[in-house]
């Protein structure tokens, strides 16, 4: 049982961290600021639930299992807050980069 | 070991690359974006020096809220950015900085090319009287028992830092409320951030107010933490900034040094000296102190960066 948690632990950070390295490499290939922030969020949302969802049954308790939950439902919030607002200045014709 | 190492090493050369990075970008706020992402970059390095408080409070202070009152400063230098790019400091200017540089360095270089054996610590000597003052955290004993006065003068500080970007505001806005920056449409994803976060926000400050006399944590961190909580709540549009002149705010933004100073003065007469705590009581005064001092500190930091008075005062 415990080989097959850190089984799965390896298995789910790996592809967390793979979705990271995919949202950098989107952010620095992607052609507009739109595309790059699609690439960013997309990648920082299910990268870091993919990190949380692995690092899960290694917690230390159900608390701290809530915690790293918690972590990831702000860092999901904040991030789709913040690229809203980007792309709606973006949109209303704000500053292009 | 070799893969902490490694990454230590990682991390050490990704802050290094982001200082050189900020130094170097053009626009202002460029710089303070740079400035925000290397705040945090030090914050690791702080945890992975085994330092949690002072991780907190760079993660907070230094990246949150410097941050937000450099991207205020930004804002409001946008108009002059330009004519002032051409601006070169003078030869003697450039040389004096290079030659402050070089001490730097060498200085720093001679630290860690011959450090002292064994290396200066005071840690002993701060963990001995923990159980007298029933504080868990040796980083708060320090800062509230220890050295309690540096820390009173620093809310003083504070409270002169305020007085000054309020000195800015021309005459006929005194006493006003401060024109806080603010998108130029109201943003419905933003509103929501405003009313989903604050609860949650304020929830984490008192906790982490609460914990620091046991565990990392305390009085400026939480205050931090509250702070951004009624900078989001103001920048939202949901509530407007409080007018400088309200008597409430005059007292909360006193009542912590005042508390502070207080108690302090109360040692004179009870064990015997400024700020020093009477025997088995000293947890709780802590607790009390930091508790208005935390309210104190997120009034201040608010205001700090809500920047000087900007409308007239509603009579």
């Amino acid at each position: 049982m415990r080989v097959l948690l850190d089984i799965a632990m390896v298995l789910a950070v790996s592809a967390g961290a793979f979705f990271f390295l995919a949202g950098t490499v989107g952010l620095l290939r992607f052609p507009d600021s739109l595309t790059r922030l699609h690439a960013l969020t997309k990648a920082d949302n299910l990268g870091l639930g993919l990190v949380v969802l692995g690092l899960l049954p290694q917690a230390d308790g159900y608390l701290a299992a809530l915690k790293l939950v918690a972590v990831w439902l702000l860092a999901q919030l904040a991030g789709a807050t913040v690229s809203q607002m980007i792309a709606r200045t973006m949109r209303r014709g704000g500053q292009r980069a | 070991m070799s893969v902490a190492l490694a990454l230590d090493a990682g991390l050490a050369l990704l802050v290094l690359c982001v200082a050189v990075w900020t130094i170097g970008a053009g626009p202002t706020f460029a710089a303070v974006v740079g400035f925000v992402a290397f705040g945090l970059l030090l914050a690791l390095v702080w945890v992975r020096l085994a330092a949690v408080d002072v991780a907190l409070t760079e993660a907070a202070i230094g990246s949150g809220v410097t941050g937000a009152v450099l991207i205020a400063a930004a804002a409001r230098l946008r108009l002059t950015e330009a004519p002032s790019a051409a601006e070169r400091p003078s030869a003697t200017l450039r040389l004096a900085a290079v030659v402050l540089c070089v001490l730097v360095f060498a200085g720093l270089a001679g630290l860690v090319l011959y450090p002292a054996n064994p290396a200066p610590t005071l840690a002993p000597a701060a963990a001995v009287h923990l159980p007298e003052l029933d504080v868990g955290n040796a980083v708060t004993a320090v800062l509230l028992a220890y050295r309690s006065v540096d820390t009173l003068l620093e809310k003083v500080v504070l409270l002169l830092a305020l007085v000054g970007v309020w000195s800015l505001a021309p005459d006929r806005f005194w006493g006003g409320a401060p024109g806080i920056l603010r998108p130029a449409r109201t943003d419905g994803a933003l509103v929501l951030l405003g009313r989903l976060l604050p609860p949650i926000g304020i929830v984490v400050g008192v906790y982490i107010l609460w914990v620091g006399a046991i565990a990392p944590g305390g009085a400026f961190q939480a205050g931090a933490i509250l702070a951004a909580m009624w900078l989001l709540v103001m920048i939202a549009g949901l509530r407007d900034p409080p007018e400088i002149g309200h008597r409430w705010v005059r007292l909360l933004l006193v009542a912590g040094p005042a508390v502070f100073l207080a108690v302090g003065l109360a040692g004179f007469a009870l064990p015997g000296g400024f700020l020093s705590y009477p025997a088995g009581h000293a947890k709780p005064l802590i607790i009390a102190i930091e508790a208005v001092l935390t309210l104190s500190i997120a009034v201040i930091l608010g205001l700090l960066v809500a920047g000087p008075p900007e409308r007239e005062r509603r009579r």
